[in-house]
């Protein structure tokens, strides 16, 4: 569990890394609404698509290993797709002596493409971009500045929760508990209980010193540049790449 | 949990997404009101601490993610929280809390995709949070007020949140799925399957709201108007604190709920027993000799439909039904949500219709005055 809520991003200076937060937002998202529009039978479309992913991790030096390792770990959903070929009706083939429902096939093959595409083309942005960065590109997006807000509190409050929680979890063990079964579960439960008392306290604290420093809604505005044209035209470059190949895969 | 990309078709995901953003400026607007009538801080109510509480609480919801309660040899599992954030920090909050978790999750964490995120918050944020805070009130009105209340009401309203989540993605899945599975399959599956974990997370959320409640009941959302009126001794009678100082809505909640509510709340709560006793109890046994049930679905033509039922013999619900072990448990389990849920409907609308009437009423007693500002 702990692994996989640990920050992806991996700093840099590639032309990744230096493109503006919110027209990589834009770029990922058109991305993969390109993805999810292409039809599954068009195989090679999703070839393709790995390719431009491939191209942007090579440009970005971001390792392979990491996205391989993060790819690694099963979403639930992941079994549903595993599950399709034998649960969906119509006509059956027989691969290895199994019977298997062809629709139940293609259903699970275009989840599986798409998902990997997907959780590959976020990890990418979320390997290229600093966390602070996306939270106010997404600002400049139209987010409402409020929830911007409560995210970026969340981001920089979230190891300190987290931490306490360890250090719960270190004082738990050093009294000789441990975890083993439902049997144990109120006390874990009042792990929680006290963690969002804390979590409450802290939060009144951090707002009083903030108002105690002027805070009145809003943080001080930091003066960030918009993007320039050609920013915008060298994100552009992978949705559209991504849009001709899905036109390519409705048409054909 | 999280849904991924490819899994709900484009335009579904869009609609899925508006909706969520519609309900997030709700919950900006709610939230607003909620943190301004929270326990008063050192500098008293604070519509502009809403940042800084509902981060560090999305915080909370992220890091109790990571708590693992095991449940038998090697496997575990975690606190979904979307039931918890509704009773602790009020609805609006708790689906601001559990959005931003979601958000930060898809875009940081690659967990569930990003065409996905209007589908996960709406099934994980607001679903969960706006059917466990229903559950949850409509037990309240009409459970007696004590603590002991309180924590009951979270556990029903967690075991009815999680396969109510279940159920709203079969529901997108019906609309716009990219797979062929039969509606039928996907409604046992999810919702079997939901149903287990809603019982985890049932007894995790009622121990968590108890052990809130017996440091710090002033932090319960949820347990607001639990606490007795603060009673001040003016020239030696006992005078309602509220009253003297600021006329609030805690105080003619407290007032309505008098000695004459006492004995409507007995009978209310004697009659969801029973039906609770029913649909659990009776059903637990009945399913017991299924041929009698299949002879009364004879009798009235609803075994047509039955046969026809596309979950029968998919490995799918075999799968749901062995989870859990007992068929006769997952039927009285049915039994006793299908009972939730329609109590909470039910007291729900009732409780809209005599709120209503009252008011009516107060304003016909008392037209000279002004309506009171909250």
């Amino acid at each position: 569990m702990g692994g996989a809520h640990r920050s992806h991003h991996r700093p840099g200076h590639s032309p990744v890394h230096t493109l503006p937060a919110h027209c990589k937002l834009v770029a990922v998202l058109c991305f993969v609404l390109a993805v999810a529009c292409t039809p599954r039978t068009a195989l090679w479309a999703f070839g393709l698509y790995a390719l431009l992913l491939a191209a942007v991790a090579a440009l970005a030096r971001v390792p392979p290993g990491l996205l391989a390792r993060r790819l690694l770990i099963g979403v639930p959903f992941t079994a549903f797709a595993l599950l399709l070929p034998f649960v969906v009706p119509g006509e059956h083939t027989t691969v290895l002596g199994l019977p298997l429902s062809v629709p139940g096939l293609w259903g699970a093959w275009n989840i599986l493409a798409k998902a990997t595409l997907g959780v590959t083309a976020s990890l990418l942005l979320a390997a290229t971009t600093e966390p602070r960065a996306l939270l106010l590109g997404l600002q400049r997006l139209g987010l409402p500045a409020q929830l911007t807000q409560i995210a970026s509190f969340m981001l920089r409050y979230g190891e300190v929760v987290t931490d306490e929680l360890r250090r719960m979890s270190v004082a738990r063990g050093s009294r000789g508990f441990e975890a083993r079964g439902v049997r144990q579960w109120g006390v874990l439960a009042k792990t929680a209980g006290a963690l969002f008392i804390r979590s409450y306290e802290r939060g009144e604290r951090v707002h009083l010193a903030m108002a105690s420093r002027g805070y009145t809604g809003s943080p001080p505005a930091l003066d960030h540049p918009a993007a320039t044209r050609t920013q915008w035209a060298y994100a552009a470059v992978l949705p559209a790449a991504a849009f001709t190949v899905c036109l390519l895969g409705v048409t054909l | 949990m999280h849904v991924p990309d490819g899994f709900i078709n484009a335009p579904v995901s869009l609609a899925a997404g508006a909706t969520a953003a519609a309900a997030l400026a709700i919950s900006l607007r709610g939230a607003r009101r909620e943190s301004a009538a929270g326990p008063a801080t050192a500098l008293g109510p604070h519509p502009e601490s809403t940042a800084p509480l509902a981060g560090l609480l999305a915080a909370f919801v992220f890091a109790t993610q990571m708590l693992n309660f095991p449940v038998a040899a090697g496997t575990s599992g975690h606190l979904l929280g979307g039931a918890l954030a509704a009773i602790l920090v009020g609805p609006f909050t708790g689906v601001l809390c559990v959005s931003v978790v979601l958000l930060t999750q898809s875009l940081l964490f690659a967990d569930g995709g990003l065409t996905a995120l209007g589908v996960n918050i709406v099934l994980m944020g607001v679903v969960t949070v706006a059917v466990a805070y229903g559950v949850f009130r409509a037990l309240l009105a009409v459970l007696p007020r004590a603590r002991r209340s309180v924590t009951a009401a979270s556990f029903a309203a967690a075991l009815i949140s999680v396969p109510a989540s279940a159920a709203a993605f079969t529901l997108l899945h019906a609309v716009g799925g990219t797979t062929d599975v039969p509606t039928g399959t996907v409604l046992a599956a999810m919702t079997g399957v939901h149903t287990l974990i809603g019982v985890g997370e049932a007894v995790i959320t009622a121990l968590t709201v108890g052990a809130v409640l017996a440091v710090r009941p002033d932090l319960v959302h949820g347990a607001r108007g639990l606490a007795p009126a603060l009673k001040l001794r003016v020239g030696g009678r006992l005078v309602d604190a509220t009253t003297v100082t600021a006329p609030g809505p805690a105080a003619s909640a407290s007032s309505s709920a008098s000695s004459s509510a006492v004995s409507s709340r007995r009978v209310r709560l004697a009659g969801l027993a029973a039906a609770l006793v029913l649909a659990g109890g009776v059903s637990f046994y009945a399913s017991a000799s299924p041929d009698g049930l299949e002879k009364v679905a004879a009798d009235h033509g609803i075994d047509a439909k039955v046969r026809d039922h596309p979950a029968a013999g998919s490995p799918l619900a075999d799968y749901g039904v062995a989870d859990l072990t007992d068929p006769r448990l997952s039927v009285g389990l049915a039994g006793v949500i299908g009972v939730g849920a329609t109590a909470a409907l039910g007291i729900g609308l009732f409780h809209l219709t005599t709120r209503n009437r009252r008011r009516r009423r107060h304003r016909r007693r008392r037209p000279a005055r002004a309506p009171e500002t909250p």
